[in-house]
């Protein structure tokens, strides 16, 4: 096996008191010291992450506007400077090669924020089928990215960054400074919470890093790990790629129809996802909450009556609801919110129910 | 290495439960240890009064935010209690895992199985063995 590799921030999350776990190949903070508390500081306050190992490959050239948008789902020409939007990669055969953030830096320069297990498998993907004209660096290495979260984010960053990023709107970022170092203050997160994801030097990172603990003290912040984070993104209904999508799942199956140009677009993927569409999709993710006692886990079979009809792909406590919530596929004739599922929880089906996600926040 | 609590006045188990013998009952629960490694703790379920458990048969599961983890019968008995507080509250195993977090009262089989359990300072070296 291949040693852990290590973020700018690895010796601040052991002076910390992190537990440290291997995801994708890092060895990451799953928690500094309770989840719960590091959940509910995100809702209330504010939580620091460190997600410095998600990568980011930067496109450049006269040919980079045409390369991205044969690339992502949501459409590209319309992007302006200085705006984010979600996006999947897609096969050919519709899968999901990975979902991203899809970033306009210039008229002829973009970047791709990925998921960290799938950098290699995206650059390959990527380099692949990039058309002339553009070049892609694959800068995932030499980036630090911290994510700033919660209601308070806005305050903590004003006073250390500049432009304000409180004049942002979400799904808008700036290049400016943070803490007197370069920084892109992107309004974005993973956590279903106002927040801002911070781009910024490798060499950089430990500098931010100290500077938002240390500013954002006063206003309740906390460090949060991995832990807090895919809780937080669970409330929210934000997908996990591994989880509820993969290389055979579709962003259709997955209900991310509206991160997706079917009308417009002219990217890798289209013509099958098109045809998926006049076809009627077969199975559907779904949100669902547990009406008896348990936690869904990922992997758990769920049921209709009798009937086995899917697999649970993320579940967990949610700390804001106080109950049990969870994402699984279904076919699509069970998937209106309402339905009575079970999920099989060792030996027992519990009763649960289809709700409309996000579980928390924005409808 | 985190510091974890171990009374000495209990016995302790190879998969972090302990017992403490009391008038020919034995009162069942989680160390620190494994309250701290499992985290914030969310579920726990337990078995009906009146259920026997040989030594070593999982008895329960306790379920934190990112884990899920049997609960093994330090010794063989029949349950003649069970804590119903912790189905409401569950994070009193977090909060106080040798007192309000007790899991189960057993009456033993056979007594002379808690000497076969760790001492306190046994258990601390199977604790130390585990922690980084």
């Amino acid at each position: 096996m291949s040693p852990l590799r290590r973020t700018p921030l690895y010796e601040r999350h052991r002076a910390l008191g992190a537990r440290l776990v291997e995801f994708a190949g890092y060895e990451m903070p799953v928690q500094y010291g309770s989840i719960l508390a590091e959940h509910r500081a995100v809702r209330e306050a504010a939580g620091l992450f460190d997600v410095s190992h998600m990568g980011q490959l930067h496109f450049d050239g006269p040919g980079a506007e045409a390369s991205v948008a044969r690339l992502v789902t949501c459409p590209v020409p319309t992007l302006r400077v200085g705006q984010v939007r979600y996006a999947l990669l897609c096969h050919e055969s519709g899968g999901v090669v990975d979902d991203v953030t899809v970033h306009r830096t210039a008229a002829d320069r973009f970047f791709l924020c990925v998921n960290a297990a799938n950098v290699a498998k995206d650059r390959e993907h990527v380099q692949r089928h990039a058309g002339p004209d553009a070049r892609v660096q694959d800068r995932s290495d030499e980036t630090g990215l911290l994510a700033l979260q919660g209601p308070a984010s806005a305050r903590i960053l004003a006073a250390l960054a500049q432009p304000d990023p409180g004049a942002l709107r979400r799904f808008r970022f700036a290049e400016g400074r943070v803490a007197g170092r370069p920084a892109l203050v992107s309004r974005t997160g993973y956590t279903g919470s106002d927040g801002f994801e911070i781009y910024c030097a490798a060499d950089d990172a430990v500098a931010l890093w100290d500077a938002l603990l240390e500013r954002g003290r006063g206003e309740g912040v906390v460090p949060a790990g991995l832990g807090a984070r895919d809780t937080l993104r669970l409330e929210a209904a934000l997908p996990l790629y591994g989880h509820e999508l993969d290389d055979e799942t579709t962003p259709l199956e997955a209900g991310l129809d509206r991160f997706v140009d079917l009308e417009g677009g002219r990217f890798l993927g289209a013509h099958a996802l098109r045809a998926q569409r006049a076809k009627g999709v077969a199975r559907r993710l779904v949100g669902f909450e547990l009406l008896g006692r348990g936690v869904a886990r990922a992997g758990h079979a769920l049921f209709h009556g009798d009937a086995d009809v899917g697999r649970v792909t993320s579940g967990a406590p949610s700390p804001t609801l106080g109950k049990s919530i969870g994402l699984g596929y279904v076919p699509a004739a069970l998937a209106p919110v309402g339905t009575d599922l079970a999920v099989r929880i060792r030996d027992q089906k519990v009763p649960a129910r289809v709700v409309s996600t996000p579980f928390v926040g924005r409808r | 290495m985190a510091d974890y609590d171990i009374p000495r006045s209990l016995r302790y188990s190879r998969e972090d439960e302990w017992a403490r013998a009391d008038g020919g009952r034995v009162t069942v629960g989680v160390s620190d240890y494994a309250q701290q490694q499992l985290g914030d703790i969310v579920y726990v379920e337990l078995p009906p009064v009146g259920k026997t458990f040989e030594k070593g048969e999982p008895f329960g599961v306790v379920e934190s935010v990112k884990a899920v983890a049997d609960l093994y019968a330090p010794i063989g008995g029949e349950v003649v209690e069970v804590n119903a507080a912790l189905s409401d509250h569950p994070e009193q195993v977090n909060e106080d895992c040798y007192g309000d977090g007790w899991m189960i009262v057993l009456a033993p089989t056979d007594e002379s199985e808690l000497e076969a359990l760790l001492d306190a300072d046994a258990y601390a070296a199977h604790v130390a063995e585990r922690s980084p």
